[in-house]
């Protein structure tokens, strides 16, 4: 279900230009790992969350590239990258 | 292969102060952002404290776009149903060059990279560093968008995570306990409202700090920066406790409540909010940096984990600019010297031991294991409030002394904890 309305409203603020390809993802096999509960309490868009297999979600949709999923979980379960140049958030005043 | 003098990676404070320095110098420097605009992946909470500049190019900062001039600082310690504010209001702060600035990074950063070009930086926005290029252990330039690009030295200015840096071996990722993030909403209101509410001489700002039930015991706390015309709203919380103090809860939820609260509502009451940021900062403080420089290779700003957190302050603005400066002339003896190795860009680490980068940093390096105490973010704050409720409060029975309240309040276990407490806090 993740982010809540009410932050989707909140990063509908920003100017955000989609890719093609998403920066950030949970890695095959590793979607039900204990440590991907972290982001879902950490990352300050909420964007990831808990479906009801246990299976943690992410939606990259709105993502703020500020790092903190890759310091909560750690690359072993994300594949972690910054967008492609030109991509992204882009903060109008930071 | 195109090769340059000299590769910046990130058009940040630090990259673009690099860069400022060396173009004045007349290197040849190109500076690779991967954002649309210098300035577009970038946030503070935040302020930027003027003075340890005086060095640093100081006829630059007085011409820059900065919002505010703080004047009052303020801290406020929140328990779930009261508070108490300390405000100090010095015209010592007021007097140009002002000691401290609130400061949005989407105007400051264009403008920093105006200068720079004007000094004959080429910009290249839009574009992604991916990697970096070695060639026997040592760097030689960068992969950019899929094309090589060579350089004497590459200077990583990119940013708290510093992907660079790990590329180079130097950093190991970080760690949930030693980085925190903060999160901010930008909202806009008139100045003179703002200035209003906070009781602002025009021109003049506000600078908050809050610590308490926010973060219900969390290592962190709030921030409240008054810009020209928008507020910077924002809570900096250690990861390691969103991920796992008790009881669990998403990170936005404590921005969310933070803004109802009565301190916060009225302030805010009619703004528009136009923006949502975040960050990770390095919290670990001097315990948390790294070798900054390598064959061909240098580090400045948050991807060297120059930052401060020493309670009252919280410093990264600075550090970056005055790091990408001293990088920029180590950059320039290695050039008199022909020699890119690690050896000769040494020189780096001894400039940025003399200069208050690396002292400030030493100084305050058991800062981090003062604050690193649950009791700072929940019990010293609620106890404070308590106290003083019971001495202003007259009630229906007979008042007792204040001396008694006291006692009655902080008991000799309490004492004894504050005493401990306070131990540590003197190493600071």
């Amino acid at each position: 279900m993740s982010p809540t309305p009410n932050m989707k409203t909140k990063l509908g603020k920003n100017v955000f230009k989609p890719g093609k390809e998403k920066h950030i993802s949970i890695r095959p096999g590793f979607e039900k790992d204990p440590r991907l509960k972290a982001a879902i309490y950490a990352c300050p868009a909420g964007l990831y969350s808990e479906k009801s297999n246990g299976e943690v979600e992410l939606d990259i949709d709105g993502c703020l590239e500020c790092g903190t999923c890759r310091i909560a979980c750690g690359t072993e379960v994300l594949d972690w990258s910054y967008p492609v140049g030109g991509i992204g958030v882009q903060f109008r005043f930071g | 292969m195109e090769k340059f003098e000299v590769i910046v990676v990130g058009a940040g404070l630090a990259g673009l102060s690099a860069a400022y320095v060396l173009a004045q110098e007349g290197v040849e420097v190109v500076v690779i952002e991967r954002g649309d605009y210098p300035g577009a992946k970038n946030m503070t909470g935040g302020r930027l404290y003027n003075q340890p500049l005086q060095n640093f190019l100081p006829e630059l900062w007085k011409e820059a776009p900065f919002e505010r001039a703080v004047t009052n600082e303020i801290v406020t310690l929140l328990s779930p149903d009261k508070s108490l504010t300390l405000r100090l209001r010095s015209n010592e702060f007021a007097r140009p060059p002002a000691h401290s600035y609130t400061v949005l990074r989407g105007t400051l950063d264009r403008w920093l990279a105006k200068k720079a070009e004007e000094k004959g930086t080429m910009l290249v926005a839009k574009n992604r560093v991916d990697d970096l290029l070695k060639r026997d252990g040592k760097v030689v330039g960068v992969l950019a968008g899929g094309e090589e690009l060579g350089a004497d030295v590459v200077i990583a200015c990119d940013g708290a995570l510093s992907l660079l840096a790990e590329k180079a071996g130097l950093k190991s990722p970080g760690t949930s306990q030693d980085y925190a993030v903060g999160f901010k909403e930008v909202i806009e209101l008139p100045s003179q409202t703002i200035e209003n509410r906070f009781a602002l001489k025009p021109g003049e700002g506000a600078a908050q700090l809050f610590l308490g039930d926010l973060t219900k015991g969390r290592f962190g706390g709030g921030f409240l920066y008054t810009n020209r015309s928008s507020l910077s709203l924002g809570l900096v919380i250690r990861i390691k406790d969103l991920a796992e103090a008790n009881p669990l809860k998403e990170a936005p939820q404590f921005l969310d409540e933070f803004k109802e609260r009565p301190e916060i509502a009225p302030l805010m009451a009619g703004g528009e909010m136009v923006e949502y940021s975040a960050h990770v900062i390095s919290e670990a403080g001097f315990a948390g940096l790294i070798q900054p420089f390598a064959d061909g290779f240098l580090v400045a700003g948050d991807a060297a984990g120059f930052s401060l957190n020493a309670g009252l302050t919280v410093r990264g603005m600075e550090f970056a600019i005055a790091s990408g400066i001293l990088a920029a002339q180590a950059v320039k003896q290695a050039r008199e010297k022909k020699d890119f190795s690690a050896t000769s860009l040494a020189v780096y680490q001894s400039m940025l031991e003399d200069s208050f980068v690396l002292k400030d940093l030493k100084t305050f390096q058991h800062a981090h294991a003062f604050l690193d105490n649950p009791r700072l973010f929940q019990h010293y704050p609620q106890m404070a409030g308590d106290l003083l409720q019971s001495l202003f409060t007259i009630g229906p029975d007979p008042k007792q002394r204040f001396s008694t309240t006291i006692r009655e309040k902080v008991g000799w276990t309490e004492t004894w904890a504050i005493l401990k407490d306070l131990r540590k806090g003197l190493k600071i």
